[in-house]
């Protein structure tokens, strides 16, 4: 096969191998097909207009290894010391991309969800994937989720029964370890609720020992008739490593999504969230933060599309980006002709803590109803100087004060997640990253 | 005789290239409460910004001493732990930031200055619930962000609770009565009389007389294009009510 650079060739050519599922002629199928979108696209470039202030050529220059199986192994006390404490959930433990059963809580099956490790389901189940996988993420979606269709054999697949509800979050645990080469990982998730079915699932992707792996993530979400999904994304990758990751979710008459995207690590991070309203009543709540400094470069596209009447979209992504960062934000809404009664609201708030920190956000809407109320709003600046004020007006010091209005920033994204043990640590975690730390912990 | 708790000599004040406060002279004198009047833009939130160490305005003559030491050399938060206190007229909302977390950092900051250990917790909630009672204030209040989602009136009553609890030597009220049905009215009027002392002095900004018929101030001042125009006991505010401003005006006019 004749790819359309050097670079998809050579990742190619790295990427070969067995996989669990190559028995079944239509994830076989799949496979191919994907390999060809990819070796067509390669890896997005700056010609594309989603992908202009990103580039991928930090990717592109290194020569990622494919991780094997039996390295999927790694000291219990550390992975342990990586999980959101006190989070009473099921969890299934990743360790560069494989499956580590020793870890896990493993698999799971009750009257309300099974959860299994998608390298077992290819193996032993693949035709319960059929007209799922690859059904809300076309691989075309871009050169990376090609790359991800052709090349993922694990991740986890989670089905929510109908009519009930999941009491315990899912907690599916990705961790990039320090290898002899850099590594990539393509993580496949997929989430399907039953009608009415209701779950908490988060997905956090740490780095151990600053490897500068790359993690290229895909997640689809279906959602049936009134299900009810609470979907978090956590990334603290490597300050070293290399992030993206989309998912793509397709939405039934009156579900509710809500995406929780937290950004933190990563040199370069790019996530996509992407979701079909398919009939009326169905609403979507996406909640973003992202905290960066250094050389760090953050880049979230978003989609919502509303296509169906009365159906509702409400987002709110917020920033901090301090040295040399760069963010990106790109919202897009899509209101289909028909799609009257649409309410969209959008909002992206950023803090630039530095005269070199940078920001791109840009809304784009796309209306096509007339009968439809959708807001859009973006704000980027620096710390309100009326709080400041106010604040050291009662005794509070300019640099205690300072990073309480950073916290309580953060912490308005922060408080939209229904998941507390979360809620708690991200504050700790968040506060940990501002400048007086100790000063901070009394007033939270 | 004494030095004023509070003198402000000729000040003189602007904010980008404006010239808001010009020659401005006023004196309070411990265990005084004073009004202060004046038609709208004419300096009177200018005045208790600078007294609590906003940095918009540029201070280009005069000065300002409290308890004889120099305020205007001071950083504000330098400024509450030396007890003066600035109840805004708008009071900032602050997501994320629990009011007594606050208010309990203020106590230990103004504490810790004054070479005191850190206030102990129950004490502390003792002496908030009760003051909170006193501003008629549910205590669902101590849970919340500082003044997130509080209406007009409840921010008022915040701003009087927590200079309650602060205890300042300084308190200046920028129209804390703004905006207050009559009920609220009477609690903070019966704040501020609570907060009356020998070792206290209070500046009240208020358009209305009737704060001033339940708190009985030694002293009124019509504040008018940047200057302290007239100055009187009580009564003052009640000529300032049958007649307006312009009766002053006139009468400077006329003395011209
Ligand atoms: N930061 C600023 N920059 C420019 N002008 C300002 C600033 N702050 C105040 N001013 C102006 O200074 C004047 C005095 O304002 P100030 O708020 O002190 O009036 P006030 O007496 O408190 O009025 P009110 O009774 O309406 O509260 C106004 O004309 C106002 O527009
Ligand atoms: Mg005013």
């Amino acid at each position: 096969m004749k790819a359309v650079d050097e670079t998809a060739t050579r990742m190619l050519d790295r990427l070969q191998g067995e996989r669990p599922g190559d028995a079944s002629d239509w994830i076989a199928g799949l496979r191919r097909d994907a390999v060809a979108r990819f070796a067509e696209m390669g890896l997005p470039n700056q010609r594309i207009e989603d992908w202009k202030y990103t580039s991928t050529k930090a990717i592109a220059k290194r020569d990622f290894a494919r991780p094997d199986a039996a390295g999927a192994t790694a000291d219990a006390n550390r992975i342990e010391a990586l999980r959101v404490p006190d989070l009473d959930a099921h969890r299934l433990v990743f360790i560069n991309g494989h499956y580590a059963a020793a870890l896990s809580d493993g698999e799971m099956t009750d009257d309300a969800v099974r959860v299994r490790n998608l390298a077992q389901v290819l193996a032993e189940d693949p035709d319960a994937l059929k007209d799922r996988l690859a059904d809300a993420a076309p691989a075309d979606f871009s050169g990376f989720t090609a790359l991800n269709t052709a090349f993922a054999e694990d991740g986890a697949v989670i089905e929510i029964a109908a009519d009930r509800r999941v009491e315990r979050p899912i907690e599916l645990l990705f961790v990039s370890t320090l290898r002899d080469e850099a590594i990539a990982a393509h993580p496949r998730i997929l989430i399907d609720a039953a009608h009415h079915g209701e779950a908490t699932i988060i997905e956090h992707y740490v780095g151990m020992d600053d490897p500068q792996n790359l993690t290229n993530a895909v997640t689809e979400v279906h959602l049936a008739e009134g299900a009810r999904v609470a979907h978090y994304r956590v990334q603290r990758e490597s300050r070293k490593g290399f992030h993206i990751g989309s998912v793509h979710v397709n939405q039934a008459a009156n579900s509710r999504l809500e995406q929780h995207n937290v950004q933190i690590g990563a040199a370069l991070c790019r996530t996509d969230i992407n979701t079909a309203l398919n009939a009326e009543g169905a609403e979507t709540l996406y909640n973003g933060l992202y905290l960066v400094n250094g050389r760090q470069h953050v880049d979230t596209h978003t989609r919502i599309n509303h296509n169906q009447p009365n159906t509702t979209s409400e987002e709110a992504y917020r920033g901090i980006l301090d040295g040399y960062a760069r963010g990106v934000f790109n919202g897009r809404v899509y209101v289909a002709p028909h799609a009257q009664k649409t309410a969209a609201y959008q909002s992206n708030d950023n803090l630039l803590l530095s005269g070199k920190a940078e920001i791109d956000t840009k809304p784009e809407l796309e209306i096509y109803a007339d009968d439809v109320v959708c807001t859009h709003g973006a704000t980027v600046g620096q710390l309100d100087t009326r709080a400041l004020f106010y604040l050291r007006s009662r005794g509070v010091d300019h640099e205690t004060a300072r990073g309480l209005l950073l916290y309580a920033f953060a912490e308005a994204a922060i408080e939209r997640m229904g998941v507390e043990p979360l809620r708690n640590w991200l504050q700790g975690f968040v506060i940990e990253e501002l400048p007086h730390a100790d000063r901070l912990q009394e007033f939270v | 005789m004494t030095e004023p708790m509070l003198k402000i000599t000729n000040l003189h004040a602007k904010a980008e290239d404006a010239e808001i406060l010009r020659g401005l002279n006023l004196e309070v004198n411990a265990g005084e409460v004073h009004a202060i009047m004046g038609p709208n833009g004419s300096g009177k939130s200018t005045l208790a910004h600078i007294l609590a160490g906003r940095d918009d305005y540029e201070v280009t003559e005069g000065s300002v001493t409290y308890k004889g030491q120099d305020l205007l050399e001071m950083e504000p938060e330098e400024r509450a732990h030396e007890g003066v206190f600035l109840a805004f007229q708008y009071p900032v909302e602050i997501p994320g930031v629990n009011n007594i977390y606050l208010l309990k950092s203020a106590v230990n900051a103004k504490r810790k200055h004054q070479g005191l250990g850190e206030i102990d917790s129950v004490d502390f909630l003792t002496d908030v619930k009760q003051k909170m009672k006193l501003m008629g204030m549910d205590e669902s209040f101590l849970k919340r962000s500082v003044n997130e989602g509080f209406s007009g009136g409840e921010k008022k009553r915040n701003e009087v609770f927590q200079m309650m609890v602060l205890e300042p030597g300084l308190c200046v009220m920028d129209e804390t009565d703004s905006g207050l049905d009559i009920d609220a009215l009477k609690i903070v009027a019966q704040g501020v009389e609570q907060m009356r002392s020998p070792d206290r002095a209070i500046v009240l900004v208020t358009h209305y007389q009737r704060l001033l018929d339940h708190i009985q101030p030694d002293r009124v001042h019509v504040l008018a294009r940047g200057q302290v125009l007239k100055s009187g006991d009580k009564q003052l505010a009640h000529e300032l009510e049958e007649h307006g401003y312009d009766w002053i005006r006139y009468e400077e006019a006329e003395s011209a």
